[in-house]
């Protein structure tokens, strides 16, 4: 008996320990940092703790932390709170869009023949195999004035030469980006949802007086909605903090706090007020979180 | 309600039961016809060039083995498959094109397909509300039936929360509350234990009676079919074998084919001796010095090969021979005895190798039955006890 709850313990050890090491701990350090003072040193922040200068030492450095950076970021006076409501604006924005476009797409591939969706399924997967950054680059040359797209407007007549469109380094070309990147964080969460529906309750619903497109609201669209929102949340948290699509593809009006978190510590070389930003964006973000982890416990509890 | 009430009710729907019979009054018109309906699946014939009419009231059976065809021709009529060929109508209207939400069926399903978002209650009222029904009156039709089906308490409860049975009774009444012009039921009792099912065979039956509906039924259970229906139809291969009342489907099979699939029965390859009217005499294979008369009229002519048909009910197993000259018997020895309790099935082996199954209730509750293995026994059966089949 102490031999099997011992081997319990240690299974369960293992992801808390990992959580530990690879997340509470580096957050911690990031959370002290944020209530530090930027310096011109090694650190390039104050206090430091050296436990070997002993207790009153530590003590001084404890008293000297302050949430200074914080009334920094969330002073209106500056553009992080701007940021924060524009990311969540695009985020939200992009979310739709995915929705709006993956769904049609899961929905098609749950009710394609059997043998035909591990194909489909691996068709969505298969833009993983290639680097994110490199996909993300090519879009440059697709969105370009002189890139794919406008030469094809082009030789099909569409649009004159002299004013191609404009869609690279603008907000449409971020919505672009993430739209395509986040697709199948989208679709693999709605297939799930959506495969194992059972068609019959679509007969069924056909059977009492329904017509198709009524029974997709009453049946279909209720019956995906944990999919729904489990896509929503997985494209709408990474977008939130998104850096590399706004910079590569977006404007330099286009302003998302992954931005300004970047800039805050790559150009201004503040350890301390970057921290402040990636620590209030975590928060932003558990709310969420929190909200999707309450419905996976009802979803548990219904079954 | 009191006994006598409930006894009154039984009687008064026996009484009902016995006298229907609108398929021998040639003035009746059918409510549901199919006239040379063909279904194809690509190259599979599932249902083949069938016609057959059912009538309004009647509770009618579609009994075969998987993939017989049974719930293709149930799926035409709810709408699910168009046939390929042939003419569907439903109180006169041609059904073919007509798409599954527009027509006055309702089905219930193998799996039941409830919705499992909905409440008990929501799940009964969906059909209603497609109508567009007041919601006074939907609320009074709900109520109706969960009252039909005893299921007043739950009608809060989602299908998860219900046993198997209780699910089975909210698909009931989900598919009665619109009062479709048939009710169809997809092998409804599949998922159900033995008790329950027969129980809920009998309320099937009350229900079919006390709301006056057209049902059809679909099921592979032999059983099922002869407690529930007043006709049945007996399928193999896309094709109708046998249409009857059950106890004519069992006591004058029309195949071999019928005769082996509905219940037990021992077939006897024979030779035709004789033919008078209403009596054939008979060279069985199994021991042929043996002559069996089996008391029915036959269209085979002597020297045909024929087979004859014994339900193992119908045969004795004795050790002494009988008395009475008249009953065709044969000797043999005990192969096996299977103890059901009720019955003891004997498995007796006649003298050409063939084995034959006797069944014999068990009146007495001696464990020591006088019958043992390989006994030498005798084992009769009278003139009327066996059906000559000539196909």
């Amino acid at each position: 008996m102490a031999s099997k709850a011992t081997g319990r313990w240690l299974v369960l050890a293992v992801p808390y320990l990992w959580l530990l090491a690879l997340f509470l701990v580096p957050f911690l350090i990031v959370f002290k940092i944020s209530l530090s003072q930027d310096a011109i040193a090694q650190p390039p922040y104050f206090p430091t703790f050296d436990l070997a200068e002993g207790w009153a030492a530590f003590k001084e450095a404890f008293a000297e932390l302050s949430f200074e950076n914080y009334g920094y970021v969330l002073s209106w006076d500056n553009e992080f709170i701007e940021a924060y409501g524009s990311s969540l604006w695009i985020a939200g924005i992009s979310t739709l869009l995915l929705l709006l476009v993956g769904y049609p797409i899961a929905y098609g591939m749950a009710r394609a023949p059997k043998s035909l969706r591990p194909t489909l399924l691996m068709l969505v997967i298969l833009p993983f195999w290639t680097s994110f950054l490199i996909r993300v680059y090519a879009w440059i040359g697709i969105l370009s004035p002189e890139g794919l797209l406008n030469q094809l407007l082009f030789a099909l007549g569409i649009i004159n030469r002299d004013a191609p469109l404009q869609i690279l380094n603008t907000d449409t070309a971020v919505y672009i980006g993430i739209v395509y990147s986040y697709l199948p964080f989208m679709i693999l969460p709605l297939y799930a949802a959506l495969e194992k529906m059972d068609e019959t309750l679509l007969e069924a619903a056909a059977d009492l007086g329904c017509p198709p497109f009524a029974a997709f609201w009453k049946i279909t669209w209720p019956l995906s909605l944990p999919g729904v929102f489990a896509g929503c949340l997985l494209c709408f948290i990474p977008a939130v903090g998104e850096f590399v699509i706004p910079d590569l593809l977006g404007g330099s009006d286009t302003l998302m706090i992954g931005k300004v978190l970047w800039t805050e510590f790559s150009v201004n070389r503040s350890w301390t007020v970057s921290s402040a930003v990636a620590v209030l964006l975590l928060l932003v973000l558990v709310i969420p979180i929190v909200f999707y982890q309450n419905l996976q416990a009802r979803e548990v509890e219904r079954r | 309600m009191s006994t006598g009430v409930a006894e009154k009710t039984q009687k008064t729907i026996g009484g009902i039961r016995r006298k229907f019979a609108p398929w021998n009054d040639p003035q009746a018109v059918p409510l549901i016809s199919y006239k040379n309906v063909t279904k194809r699946f690509g190259e599979f014939v599932a249902v083949d060039n069938l016609s057959l009419d059912i009538y309004e009231r009647e509770f009618f059976a579609l009994l075969g083995p998987s993939g017989c065809g049974k719930t293709t021709l149930m799926r035409m009529l709810a709408g699910f498959e168009d046939p390929t060929e042939g003419q569907i109508t439903l109180a006169g209207q041609d059904l073919v094109g007509t798409p599954p939400y527009k027509r006055q069926t309702n089905m219930m399903f193998q799996s039941y397909a409830l919705f499992p978002h909905m409440t008990v209650w929501d799940n009964i009222a969906f059909g209603l509300k497609q109508d567009r029904m007041e919601k006074g009156a939907i609320d009074a039709r709900v109520e109706e039936m969960l009252k039909l089906v005893k299921l007043e308490k739950f009608a809060k409860r989602k299908p998860h929360q219900l046993s198997g049975g209780q699910r089975q009774r909210v698909a009931l009444a989900r598919s009665l509350a619109k009062r479709p012009k048939v009710l169809l039921l997809d092998e409804p009792l599949g998922a159900l234990d033995k008790k329950l099912r027969e129980e809920t065979q009998f309320e099937l039956m009350d229900i079919q009676m006390e709301l006056g509906m057209t049902f059809l039924i679909v099921t592979h259970d032999q059983e099922e079919a002869m407690t529930v229906a007043d006709r049945i139809a007996v399928m193999n291969q896309g094709r109708l074998v046998q249409v009857d009342q059950p106890a004519v489907i069992y006591e004058h099979p029309n195949s071999r084919y019928v005769a082996d699939f509905v219940g037990d029965v021992n077939i006897l390859d024979a030779t035709v001796e004789t033919v008078e009217p209403g009596m054939v005499t008979l060279r069985p294979v199994a021991a042929p010095e043996r002559r069996f008369r089996i008391a029915q009229d036959c269209a085979a002519k002597p020297g045909d090969s024929v087979a004859i048909a014994l339900r193992p009910e119908k045969m004795r197993v004795e050790l002494d021979p009988p008395a009475d000259t008249n009953v065709n018997c044969v000797q043999g020895e005990i192969w096996d005895i299977g103890y059901l309790g009720d019955l003891s099935i004997y498995h007796v082996e006649l003298p050409g190798g063939v084995r034959v199954k006797a069944a014999k209730p068990n009146l007495t509750r001696m464990v020591e039955r006088p019958i043992t293995w390989d006994d030498k026994v005798y084992v009769y059966f009278s003139p009327d006890a066996g059906v000559v089949l000539t196909s």
